[in-house]
């Protein structure tokens, strides 16, 4: 399946992903060899099998609804690029 | 080498806790190891001295204090650079986490602490753990310690080296889809994925979160069945650890061979294109039918689409996960006009060619319009891989198999995705089905490099696994012609 640079851009777009034309480039190439061999799935009859999307059945765990010690919003904030007060800064992104 | 480094973890405990041996001696004689062998290995991306000997000062107090000593007490213990220690960086190998500081302790790490461990730095690894040779890490190329032309074996290479090097008894990876149990194999040591549950995620850096699991690598089983008695159990900070609190490890380690049922695959080793490397696998087999187990073949006929299924759920998973590095919380923030430009910006400067990849794919999988193709198949093909599994299981207790087609090759050798993706293909089938699975040394191939043998067995039956890997151990480390415990040569001299 080859993928084209024009695809791999309109992915890229939904990855919030910066890529170089160089990298735009390389990466078709690649997609295109992994997406022509994980295509070979399609030979499996899948009919009527259900998916697994976790290795161990997943059920609802409950705790009582108390209110418990979290992290101390200096540490939360203390990796941040940039921060004021107790908030993480950013840029508009609304304009 | 300072002889206490040969000691395995349980002795060096029992050592330190019958004050013969203070942590900080241990401690000081790990450093002065890995300083004289980092040159060759460079497998910390962190070691702090005066971080490690204040821990092994604090279990010689409580010791002096008359404090009940742990399991593990003042023995070194590495860290993969993906799982916190508070106050240490926590890089996963990439630029977008230069500078992060870990705010909090993972569950495995507090519990190691709090069994005495000393925590003798951070260990590289590929970039965010995707990759099969370490040379995905964006800050450092670890070597392997048996040659350094070649590479350890990834995604946790620098957890396999440093323990190969003896510069720590016991190190944590991850395993996705082989990244402890391939550079095991890779560096001669022995490495252990748990069943997916046995051990919390919680302070892991997620890479697809329903294949990850953290596990230990070291020099014995009995140091492996050591590590897992004090990290595994039920952990409230991640759901998906199992309420079952699991065996006592080492205690289960008495058990026997006899009786049991060792499956394999035929074509699993004729497939291996190194016949050296299958020979050695061969004649585990071989020895695990004169110790009293029963060879049974098996057939599992989906296990082939394994590595398939594997890179759409995988990276499906890692594309979702990894959305959280966006410039606004922590990690790299680039130059950019907008808010929106942040996000897209830093995460094409922080991430790397195969981080980048794996989001690409996902994204692609997951999008409108290749969905049902790619992801939905997927988890179709997944179920049928773990039908498989539970047919198999049902003849034989144990599946025995090759770790890897190869052993560790040379750096660069594989620059191609797909080469290095091919990698896995032994590791990833068990992955998919939450199996507990390890690789055991078991022997070297032509060239002298180290060859771990594949055990896997059913969910939940990490006793069972353990306790037939170390009975293999002990009857391979009484082969004196094969002289398994032999130091690794890139170290000699």
């Amino acid at each position: 399946m080859a993928m084209d640079e024009t695809t791999v851009r309109h992915v890229a777009t939904l990855a919030r992903l910066k890529l170089s034309d160089a990298e735009i480039a390389r990466m078709a190439q690649d997609l295109t060899r992994i997406t022509d061999y994980i295509t070979q799935l399609s030979r499996a009859n899948v009919e009527a099998v259900t998916p697994t999307v976790h290795p161990v059945a997943a059920h609802d765990l409950w705790r009582a609804d108390q209110v418990r010690p979290s992290l101390p919003r200096e540490t939360a904030t203390a990796n941040a690029p940039e921060s004021e007060q107790s908030f993480f800064k950013v840029l508009p992104v609304i304009e | 080498m300072h002889e206490l480094l040969q000691l395995d973890a349980s002795e060096a405990a029992r050592r330190v806790r019958d004050g013969s041996v203070p942590a900080e001696h241990l401690a000081q004689a790990a450093l002065a190891h890995a300083r004289a062998t980092e040159p060759r290995v460079n497998a910390f991306l962190d070691q702090d001295e005066a971080f490690v000997l204040e821990q092994a000062r604090a279990v010689d107090r409580d010791r002096a204090a008359g404090k009940a000593l742990g399991l593990l007490a003042g023995v070194p213990v590495a860290i993969k650079d993906n799982i916190h220690v508070l106050g240490r960086p926590t890089t996963c190998a990439s630029h977008m986490l230069r500078g992060f500081v870990a705010p909090y302790d993972a569950t495995v790490t507090a519990r190691l602490k709090a069994a005495g461990a000393v925590i003798v730095g951070k260990v590289n690894l590929d970039e965010f753990a995707m990759g099969s040779s370490c040379e995905n890490s964006a800050l450092k190329q670890t070597r392997n310690p048996w040659d350094a032309s070649r590479v350890p074996g990834g995604s946790s290479g620098g957890s396999a080296a440093c323990v190969a090097a003896r510069s720590a008894f016991i190190s944590l990876g991850s395993d996705t889809g082989g990244s402890i149990r391939l550079p095991a194999s890779f560096c001669g040591v022995v490495g252990y994925k748990p069943s997916y549950g046995r051990v919390s995620r919680y302070g892991l850096v997620a890479f697809a979160s329903s294949l990850d699991q953290v596990g230990p690598f070291a020099r014995s089983v009995r140091d492996i069945a050591l590590a897992m008695k004090v990290m595994a159990g039920r952990d409230e900070m991640d759901s998906t650890t199992v309420s079952n609190p699991g065996p006592d490890y080492p205690a289960a380690l008495a058990e026997d061979l006899k009786g049991k049922r060792v499956g394999v695959v035929r074509e699993y080793f004729d497939r291996v294109p190194d016949r050296s490397v299958a020979a050695v696998c061969e004649a585990a087999v071989q020895r695990l039918k004169a110790l009293g187990a029963a060879v049974v073949e098996i057939e599992l006929p989906h296990a082939d689409f394994g590595l398939h299924v594997y890179y759409i759920v995988a990276s499906a998973e890692a594309s979702s996960n990894l959305a959280r590095f966006d410039g606004v919380r922590y990690g790299l923030r680039a130059a950019a006009e907008n808010g929106i430009a942040t996000y897209v910006n830093s995460r094409g400067e922080g991430f790397g060619p195969e981080v980048k990849r794996r989001i690409m794919l996902g994204t692609y999988a997951l999008s409108a319009g290749h969905y049902d193709q790619f992801y939905g198949r997927a988890g179709r093909v997944r179920t049928l891989i773990c039908r498989d599994f539970a047919a198999a299981f049902a003849r034989c207790d144990l599946i025995a198999s090759p770790c890897a087609p190869f052993a560790a090759f040379a750096a660069g050798a594989k620059a191609d995705p797909l080469s290095m993706y091919l990698c896995d293909v032994y590791t990833i089938p068990s992955s998919l089905a939450g199996l507990a699975a390890m690789s055991l040394p078991a022997g070297f191939d032509a060239q002298g490099l180290p060859v771990g043998l594949h055990l896997a067995a059913a969910p939940m039956a990490d006793d069972l696994l353990l306790a037939s890997a170390h009975a293999l151990e002990q009857d391979l480390l009484a082969d004196r012609t094969l002289n398994l415990n032999r130091l690794p040569r890139g170290l000699q001299g």
